[in-house]
């Protein structure tokens, strides 16, 4: 451990963001990176805990004390090392992960977490500018085939760990870019897709084969699929989104958040430019699109949010180091727009066009209170209500595979579908999750094939043969 | 002898049931002799004999059966006047005195198989030419003997063997009894007789004849009527009362032996018997004692025509390696010896005589007792205490005590004493041992250089790394600490992690080995402050014949230190002069398609032992070992299995010590690695690998030192915690260490054991070859499987790839959430997590499981209230948690009825009265705190033997962390150093045990004394005589305990499960009859209900917490509290982490509560209404053989399961002897002063008999009147005579002690504001500078008053003395040792190791010779001149010293101060004198440094 003391002498700094002023007027991202100083700083008030609940916490098992203390210390590249051998994509966390961690670290108890998410971007921003991160190709091949569908977190995740492990790895996205959610979902003032761009090469180098622009089971058919490949992972997330069945719901002007948000990723700049908006749905989706329509120009924005407004500390019913359902305040939020709790929306209102929305004030159990009702007026509606399950046409339906109760994949524990030699991982076999769950589920699904693979043939033979 | 008592002793044959073994007993005892300088015999010497063995009675010890001693025995010349009278009547026709041998033989009580012994005496006489006159029964009355003795007693008859003509000599004649002896008892042995246990041969000789048995002191005399008559006459009267932890003392193993009585231990004894072996030569009596087999020994040595003092310096060699001031040919002698006899280690005060010389050793760190008086008509008499007999004052001629490691020595042909320096000048001139030394001992570090051949891998580094397994753990918590800053890596917070046995991960077999330690039955050494003691030296290379004497007898390799360099072991390899030459024997299996079973492994290790053979054979002399070169297809075998193969492979060819065993291994890297390995015969250890981590880690930025340094400061921190391994067990030299198999296996298979490892126990089996194979296999491929970053470990820190922990941070959580909401159901969830360990079993008892019985309603169990009482929260102290969590504890107890613990380190005494009071007042080796107040006001006192996390170690609390209050309520000073050592000084055996309990029991009567044991083997045997001691309650540690800091490989490697130690501890008391009187709490690691219904099933009627209380209390398991960095404010004393201390004793009452409830669920379950009844009950419970991980398949818990008849729990209360002391009298006399505060003055008659005098009085003075205690001199006591051991302890305020005499030890142990005086008998006339008065560890623990001692006192004056106040003529070694506090004059000679670990208080030395400065330990103190107050300060005291004691060297320093003063050297601790400059009082500082404070 660096400096024992690291915590009482300095206190939680987090990367500054750019002024609103400017930023709203991009779509560049938001946060700075960390200056080198700070990051030493901040690094110093992790106490390299013997029990890291920041490590238990993080789906990925990210070494946090381990990684800190390397900062500290100025050992970059370890650091980087340690940290690469967990996640396949820290610079993505390290960008837009909700960061559990942090409200797992001991020193949240009774203090400010350490910034455990910016630590993280540090070293793996130091790691690219230094150019540690080259590609490194297995030096072995096993000569298993595995197709990996779907180019989301899970999928990338997945098809990048089997790679490693010297498998041939093809991804089919039906999109014209690899990346997934990553790339449409995510704004790009949150993460500029110059950083996948980045990753997604490096990836290539090492032999990983992207197919894009193919729809796996529609374009690519099934029979070949499970004909030229080993094994399957499919990947393609949970994209059927939770629908507001309300009158005025075929009005136009409403959209859901992840097309809204997928035509401002593709560069639909001025879709809320004038307009007020009212975005429903008090997630982290939600936050999102409402830095979009800042950036496109929105004459107001409105969430409204069914549920109370949640404490801005922890109750005793979520004690430390559960990952509370408190107050979030994003950039997004700190740009402008205004936020409603409690709100239910009854019905939308408008000829052909949305032009109002009717909403009523709620109880603690969500029931209408009598006399509440209001009105707001809006141009532009966007659901962000979440997602329901994976999509059942195409793949699924095509492969016949068993589904759970909600509509997920349902896999054994080592993520194997009810078809053999196909594998399921990620928000589609989970169902809507976190980005950093979805990493972590790709890469178990990798040593799961891996498993399912190599127990086919003698270790022996398989280390053997070279490229 | 009826069919009852023939079963009993037939029994008693296989003395192995559960877990108690009898190679695990312990004995000690009184020792001494009376004799004749002049050799006159008469039978008053035997009468002087017999009545100093009753005088030392009360070091003896009884058993269950109060008449039953636990042996007792006398070793005289042959009264010749005497036994021809009585063969006379007996029809013996007797040759003349010297040419007939004769004994005392314990033979079959049945006719018929007696009469078969004897036919077999006849035999083996006859053939050896040797002529029987005649047997004789020897006369007894066996009518007072206790019903124990009586069941085992033998029939005892007296053999005469006549001398053969052609024997000229009497050391002939010794020889060829000797030889007939051994033979019978071959023989005998071979048979198949149903009383075979009774047969035993006394002795059998022309000189001297034992009387012995298993009697008291008292009963001996009585028993022999030989004794009684008056022409029974003999000038030597060696004598020996036994105090044994024994589960069944017998009759064959009272003492003297043949040669030698000994009170004391053999630490290194299995090391010796093995050594032995190796020789070839067997002497040894299988089933013998430490003594006895010890007895065998000097016999083979002394018949072997070596002097009985030549003999006893091989054997027990004084402290020679570190002593400048040794004579040279001494030195040459001893390192000449050192090549072919390691020293049979331990505390040992040894009396021995062949019946014409006879003398006392005592061991090299002086700690046993042995005074002796010479008088002027000529009469010797030594014994571990003075006063044995009433010798008139003017009489005497000499008051001494023997000095580590010196000899006592009285020829009685010559009629005259030798000196120490004389007999062994004698011995040590015989040859000229100096050149044969300088012609053929080499030195490795005056080898040629030879550059390290590079060790270069086949693979890539981090490749190998994996393969031998290390982790990123091992670099950054092991290596790098240690690399860093020379020293052991410290931790904190005890181990939850699975045993390696029931790990799921491959585990290196060394974490199968738990470090063994010393407790209570001999001390652990302070490596540190007593290093005079300590050798890390090797003597390499094939040995001499043991019976020869040749200069070629030290033709060996002279190594410093055991961790060789790389370029020393090539040294080694490459050294050709004087024949050396080595052997590289490669460790390596060749795995073909990626198999290694168990054969394999079998094969391998025994091509290797082949291999070594045969390079004996061939005259190798050095065998190196190596695993290098591992690579994909090359695998490496455990080292330690091979090391311990090879060694005992070649221990049974007897060809051991015909070489040096040299490892080259990649494997060791922690202390405990390398202690292993040569625990188990290794020689010299090159850890390459080791080295090749450091330099990674200095070439990647890890390290900011060069790879050289680093290294060299990791062999220091090697050789460091090697040495402290060593004296965790007592053992002080690494020549007798090696090969002493301290470890005790856990979850290793007999096939194992027996192969590698023959002698070391392992009780509940598991792991065999097969599983070692497979999981070195598994290693082996997960190294070369994937290859990014090093494993992570997962020991230290928790990991979630790794290592399972109980306390992870769901369970931490769970817990703290049910606590908090004081919600039971998820408190159930918690305990779940805990008790359901099916997946990843942990402890031992995770795979035990209840029987189905029939249950009864929750209701009809006892209610949680009762349940509340039997809780205690283990010994924290203030000092290493804050005081807001020590006081939270407190008054959570206080508030259910349990009771919590001070912890070592005194409690503020504003706690005393109010809810913030600890019932448990700790006293530990430190003895901070340890006021008379303190101890009057406790419910309970626990002397704290051992801690689970570090048994055997002390602890350091560095000045920057006595605060203010700490100070105060340690009663030291703010800013200075605190030291508490390993051992308790004034406990270096059982009996001295037995006598803290006595003067703790004296001081608060209405207290219960506990005791607390940590699980080890002979831990149930331990407790025995602690119970015979009189401990009220015993508790019974885990080892993987703790919450303070402690060196890593202590927490993780020594100490055992309480599962172990609790179920001997039971077994043992219940199978003596013994737990009916001793409570038994266990603890370590209890978290739930199911916890403790289990250490309830397997015997304990209590239990306490620790870490569980602190994580309710909110520690989240940092393991920071070493770093004083708590955050939550739990285990720190910065006051701005200690002010975010949140928990509540609510909290606390809660969890009590939970606990209590969810025990109860488990009583009803089992159909039990109280826990009484449940008690010992383990027949209820079995082994979960569904959930038995993969290595541990063949794991047997029988042995835990093994249930005794008889009581199971403690029903009365302990007779504590305190009826009788001389302090009711004093009490009484004292009343107007206790009543009115009147003055008394009273005069009394003392004797040796008289222990503890005045700390009961000084309990009702403080009772009454507090701390304060009464004005000065308001009781004052006048004694006369010889006062017993621990005078004036604890002695209170407003008392003085004035004795006119001499007093033994411990005198003024605790004093609290007293005053002692003593001074000799005013009728002596030998000067009282140059003679001893007072004993050993004399005001041990002292915290304020003064003492003028006239006279010179013995070993360890004035350790840890806090603040008193004294005046002394003369002390032995280590004088104020460890002093924190008080003054100290010191007006004459002065030992050696003067001031170790004093941190504070000042010492003044009158210093004529001028040769202080050499025998001071200048490591934490300088010398300086007085300074005028300082003058004044030596002025004042001297003047009372003259006033009281009437000391004319006060009277002639006083009368000539000025010229005088100028001899005094004043030693100044630095730290105090920095505190005092800056008037230091509590500087906040930001330098944090590690500490290791329990």
């Amino acid at each position: 451990m660096g400096d024992l003391r690291g915590f009482l002498k300095f206190k939680r700094q987090e990367a500054p963001h750019r002024k609103v002023a400017e930023r709203i007027k991009d779509f560049h991202e938001v946060a700075l990176l960390p200056s080198i100083p700070q990051s030493y700083e901040q690094a110093s008030r992790c106490m390299d805990c013997g029990t890291p609940f920041c490590h238990w916490a993080c789906p990925l098992g990210n070494f946090i004390p381990e990684w800190n203390d390397l900062v500290f210390n100025r050992l970059w590249k370890k650091a980087f090392e340690l940290l690469d051998a967990t996640n396949p994509l820290p610079e993505v966390t390290g960008r837009a992960c909700p960061a559990i961690c942090e409200y797992a670290c001991v020193l949240g108890i009774n203090d400010e977490p350490v910034t455990i998410r910016e630590n993280e971007l540090a070293i793996i921003e130091r790691a690219f500018a230094s150019n540690w991160i080259k590609p490194h190709p297995p030096k072995l091949r096993t000569g298993k085939k595995v197709a990996v569908v779907g180019s989301g977190p899970a999928g990338l995740a997945c098809a990048a760990r089997l790679n490693q492990m010297g498998h041939d790895v093809t991804v089919f996205e039906r999109d014209d870019q690899i990346g997934g959610i990553m790339r449409y979902g995510i704004p790009d003032f949150k993460l500029e897709k110059r950083i996948l761009d980045r990753r997604i090469n490096l990836w290539e180098k090492e032999g990983i084969k992207f197919k894009t622009s193919t729809n796996a089971g529609v374009d690519y058919p099934v029979s070949k699929l499970l004909s030229e490949f080993d094994a399957l992972c499919l990947a393609t997330g949970c994209r059927v989104p939770r629908d507001l069945k309300i009158p005025g719901r075929q009005l136009k002007g409403i959209h859901f958040a992840m097309d809204y948000l997928i035509r401002a990723n593709r560069g639909e700049r001025k879709e809320a430019q004038g307009k007020k908006v009212i975005v429903i749905g008090g997630g982290d989706t939600g936050a999102d699109c409402i830095g979009v329509a800042h950036r496109q120009g929105a004459a107001s924005i409105i969430q409204l949010e069914i549920l109370p407004q949640p404490p801005t500390t922890r109750t005793t019913d979520q004690p430390w180091p559960t990952y509370p359902k408190i107050l979030k305040t994003s950039s997004s939020h700190e740009e402008g727009g205004k936020r409603l709790w409690s709100v239910t929306t009854k019905k939308f209102l408008g000829t052909e066009k949305v032009e109002k929305l009717v909403c009523a004030k709620v109880d603690a159990q969500l029931r209408e209170i009598p006399g509440t009702e209001f009105e707001l007026e809006a141009d532009l509606v966007i659901l962000a209500l979440g997602f329901l399950h994976p999509e059942p046409k195409g793949l699924l339906e095509e492969l016949g595979l068993e589904l759970d109760a909600k509509g997920n994949v349902k896999t054994s524990k080592d993520y194997q579908t009810s078809y053999k030699k196909v594998f399921s991982a990620g928000d589609m076999r989970r169902g809507p999750s976190l980005l950093v769950w979805a990493i972590y589920e790709g890469q178990q699904a990798a040593k799961a094939i891996d498993q399912y693979l190599t127990s086919s043939i003698p270790a022996s033979c398989a280390s053997n043969k070279k490229t | 002898m009826g069919s009852a008592q023939a079963k009993g002793v037939a029994m008693k044959k296989d003395k192995r049931y559960g877990l108690y073994h009898p190679q695990f007993e312990r004995g000690s005892c009184g020792v001494g002799f009376v004799a004749n300088v002049k050799g006159k015999k008469s039978h008053e010497i035997v009468e002087k004999g017999l009545e100093a063995l009753k005088r030392l009675a009360h070091r003896g010890a009884v058993g269950a059966d109060p008449q039953t001693g636990d042996g007792a025995g006398i070793l005289i010349q042959i009264p010749h006047e005497y036994f021809e009278k009585v063969c006379f009547s007996e029809k013996i026709k007797l040759p003349q005195a010297g040419s007939y041998g004769t004994g005392l033989i314990f033979l079959p009580p049945n006719p018929s198989e007696r009469q078969l012994c004897k036919d077999i005496f006849s035999k083996c006489l006859a053939e050896e030419g040797l002529n029987l006159l005649g047997w004789r029964k020897v006369p007894i009355d066996d009518s007072h003997i206790g019903k124990t003795a009586k069941e085992t007693q033998p029939a005892i008859e007296q053999i005469f063997i006549e001398k053969r003509k052609e024997i000229n000599s009497q050391i002939e004649f010794e020889r060829s009894l000797y030889a007939v002896r051994r033979r019978i008892e071959k023989e005998i042995r071979s048979l198949n007789l149903e009383q075979k246990s009774f047969f035993y041969i006394t002795n059998l000789s022309s000189c001297t004849i034992s009387y012995k048995g298993l009697l008291t002191s008292f009963q001996l005399e009585k028993f022999f009527l030989d004794l009684n008559d008056p022409s029974l006459k003999s000038a030597i009267c060696l004598i020996h009362a036994r105090y044994s932890t024994n589960t069944f003392p017998t009759w064959d193993l009272a003492q003297p032996f043949r040669f030698l009585a000994h009170n004391g231990e053999i630490n290194t004894l299995r090391g010796n018997i093995n050594w032995m072996k190796a020789r070839g030569i067997e002497v040894i009596v299988p089933g013998g004692s430490d003594s006895a087999t010890l007895d065998n020994v000097f016999e083979f040595l002394v018949l072997s025509g070596r002097s009985l003092a030549h003999a006893m310096m091989m054997l027990i060699p004084e402290a020679w390696e570190n002593n400048r001031l040794i004579d040279k040919n001494l030195r040459n002698f001893y390192l000449y010896h050192a090549c072919f006899m390691e020293p049979w280690d331990g505390p040992a005060a040894i009396a021995f005589t062949d019946g014409k010389d006879i003398g006392a050793v005592l061991d090299r760190n002086g700690l046993r007792p042995a005074r002796y008086l010479i008088t002027k008509d000529d009469l010797v008499i030594m014994a571990s205490e003075v006063g044995v007999l009433d010798i008139p004052p003017e009489n005497i001629k000499l008051s001494g005590r023997l000095e580590p490691g010196k000899m006592l020595y009285l020829d009685t042909e010559k009629g005259k004493i030798i000196e120490n320096d004389e007999i062994k000048e004698e011995v040590s001139s015989r040859q000229p041992w100096g050149e044969w030394l300088k012609e053929n001992m080499l030195e490795l570090s005056q080898l040629p250089h030879t550059p390290p051949h590079f060790k270069e891998f086949k693979e890539d580094k981090l490749k190998v790394l994996k393969a031998f397994g290390y982790t990123r753990e091992d670099l950054k918590f092991i290596l790098k600490p240690m690399a860093e800053k020379g020293k052991e890596p410290i931790g904190s917070m005890g181990n939850d992690t699975p045993h390696a046995v029931l790990s799921q991960r491959p585990q290196l077999l060394y974490n199968y080995f738990k470090q063994l330690f010393a407790q209570v039955t001999n001390p652990a050494i302070d490596h540190i402050r007593e290093e005079l003691v300590m050798s890390l030296e090797s003597y390499v290379g094939p040995q001499g014949d043991l019976l020869e004497e040749t200069p070629e007898h030290c033709r060996k390799l002279r190594v410093k230190e055991p961790i060789l360099t790389n370029e020393e072991l090539e040294r080694i390899r490459s050294l050709r002069k004087h024949n050396f030459k080595s052997k590289t024997i490669s460790v390596l299996f060749e795995l073909k398609n990626q198999k290694f079973e168990k054969e394999d492994l079998i094969d391998t290790l025994e091509r290797i032992c082949k291999e070594a053979e045969e390079a004996i054979q061939e005259g190798y002399s050095f065998i190196i070992l190596s695993d290098q070169e591992v690579d994909e297809t090359h695998l490496a075998l455990p080292m330690l299995l091979v090391t311990g193969a090879v060694h005992h492979h070649l221990i049974r060819k007897a060809l051991r010590t015909k070489a040096g065993i040299i490892i080259e291994s990649a494997e060791p890297r922690e202390t405990h690695h390398f202690a292993l390995l040569i625990g188990y015969g290794a020689d010299l250890i090159n850890p390459y690998l080791a080295y090749e981590a450091i330099a990674y880690l200095s070439e990647e930025g890890d390290l900011t030192l060069d790879a050289k340094t680093a290294i060299n400061h990791y062999r220091k921190a090697i050789h460091e915690g090697i040495l402290k391994i060593l004296s965790k067990m007592g053992i002080s030299t690494l020549s007798s260490y090696r090969g002493a198999q301290i470890f005790e296996a856990l979850g290793l298979a007999e096939e194992v054991i027996a192969k590698c490892f023959e002698g070391t126990p392992s009780r509940i089996q598991g792991a065999g070859f097969k599983e070692i194979a497979k999981e070195t296999l598994l290693r082996h491929q997960q190294a070369f499987r994937e290859n990014r970053i090093l494993d992570s470990g997962g020991i230290y820190q928790w990991k979630k790839d790794s290592e399972f922990h109980l306390w992870n941070p769901a369970s931490i959580a769970a817990l703290q959430d049910a606590v908090r909401k004081n919600d039971y159901a998820r408190y159930k969830e918690f305990a779940q997590l805990i008790n359901d360990q099916s997946k990843n079993p942990t402890t031992l008892r995770s795979l035990f499981k209840f029987k189905k019985t029939n249950p009864i309603p929750k209701e009809e169990v006892e209610p949680v209230e009762n349940i509340l009482k039997r809780f205690a929260t283990g010994a924290m102290s203030f000092g290493s948690i804050s005081a807001q969590a020590h006081e939270t504890i407190a008054r959570a107890m206080n508030l259910i009825g349990g009771r919590s613990n001070t912890g070592e380190g005194g409690e503020d005494p504003s706690r005393f009265k109010d809810d913030r009071r600890s019932a448990v007042k700790q006293v530990a080796s430190g003895r901070f705190g340890v006021t008379t107040n303190y101890l009057v006001n406790a419910d309970e006192i626990q002397i704290k033997i051992a801690q689970g996390a570090k048994p055997g170690e002390g602890g350091q609390l560095p000045g920057h962390k006595v605060s203010l209050i700490i100070a105060k309520t340690r009663y030291t000073t703010p800013g200075v150093t605190l030291i508490s050592p390993p051992p308790h000084h004034d406990i270096y055996s059982i009996e001295d045990l037995a006598q803290l309990i006595f003067d703790l029991k004296n001081v608060n009567p209405k207290a219960r004394i506990s005791v607390k044991l940590v699980s080890e083997i002979g831990v149930g045997t331990i407790a025995m005589g602690v119970a015979k001691g009189h401990a009220d309650m015993i508790l019974i540690s885990g080892g993987d305990g703790g919450t303070g800091a402690s060196p890593l490989s202590s927490i993780r490697h020594a100490g055992l499960p309480w599962e172990l130690g609790l179920a001997e501890t039971h077994q043992t008391l219940v199978l003596n009859n013994l737990r009916n009187r001793v409570r038994l709490q266990a603890d370590g690691q209890m978290r739930t209900g199911r916890d403790i219904a289990i250490a309830a099933l397997l015997g304990a009627e209590e239990w306490g917490f620790c870490t569980s209380a602190l994580i309710v209390l909110g520690c989240v398991m940092l393991r920071h509290c070493h770093l004083n960095n708590c955050s939550v404010g739990v285990a720190t004393q910065d006051e701005v982490l200690a002010r975010r201390f949140a928990g509540r004793p609510e909290y606390l009452v809660n969890y009590f509560h939970f606990v209590a409830e969810e025990l109860r669920e488990i009583m009803a379950q089992l159909g039990i209404r109280s826990v009484d009844e449940m008690i010992g009950r383990v027949d209820l419970l079995e082994t979960n053989e569904e959930i038995l991980p993969w290595k541990a398949k063949n794991l047997d818990y029988s042995k835990i399961f093994w249930k005794p008849e008889g009581p199971q729990f403690c029903t009365t209360t302990q007779d504590h002897g305190i009826a009788e002391v001389l302090d009711h009298k004093l009490i009484e006399l004292a009343q107007p002063a206790l009543e009115k505060g009147e003055l008394v003055r009273e005069e009394l008659v003392i004797k040796n008999v008289n222990r503890t005098t005045g700390a009961m009085l000084s309990g009702e003075v403080v009772k009454k009147y507090g701390e304060e205690g009464l004005p000065e001199d308001t009781i004052y006591f006048k004694f006369k005579g010889v006062a017993g051991q621990s005078f004036g302890a604890w002695l209170a305020k407003g008392i003085t002690f004035e004795l006119e005499g001499m007093a033994n030890d411990y005198v003024g142990k605790g004093i609290s504001g007293g005053k002692i005086i003593i001074y000799p008998d005013k009728q002596a006339d030998y000067p009282s500078e140059k003679n001893i008065t007072i004993g050993n560890t004399t005001f041990y623990g002292a915290i304020s008053g003064e003492a003028y001692i006239r006279g010179v006192a013995g070993e360890r004056f004035c350790i840890r003395n806090s603040g008193l106040y004294a005046v002394v003529e003369g002390v032995g070694d280590h004088g104020c040792e460890y002093m924190t506090g008080g003054r100290v004059i010191i007006l004459g000679e002065v030992g050696r190791n003067f001031a170790a670990g004093m941190s504070g208080g000042i010492a003044y030395i009158y210093d004529k010779t001028g040769n202080f400065e050499k025998k001071c330990n200048l490591t934490m103190v300088e010398l300086e001149k007085p300074k005028k107050e300082d003058e004044n300060l030596i002025w004042k005291l001297l003047h009372n010293h003259y006033r009281y004691t009437s000391s004319s060297t006060a009277k002639n320093i006083l009368d000539n101060f000025t010229k005088e003063i100028k001899h005094f050297i004043k030693v100044m601790p630095i730290e105090y004198r920095r505190v005092l400059q800056e008037k230091l009082i509590l500087e906040e500082k930001e330098e944090f440094m590690e500490v290791s404070d329990g």
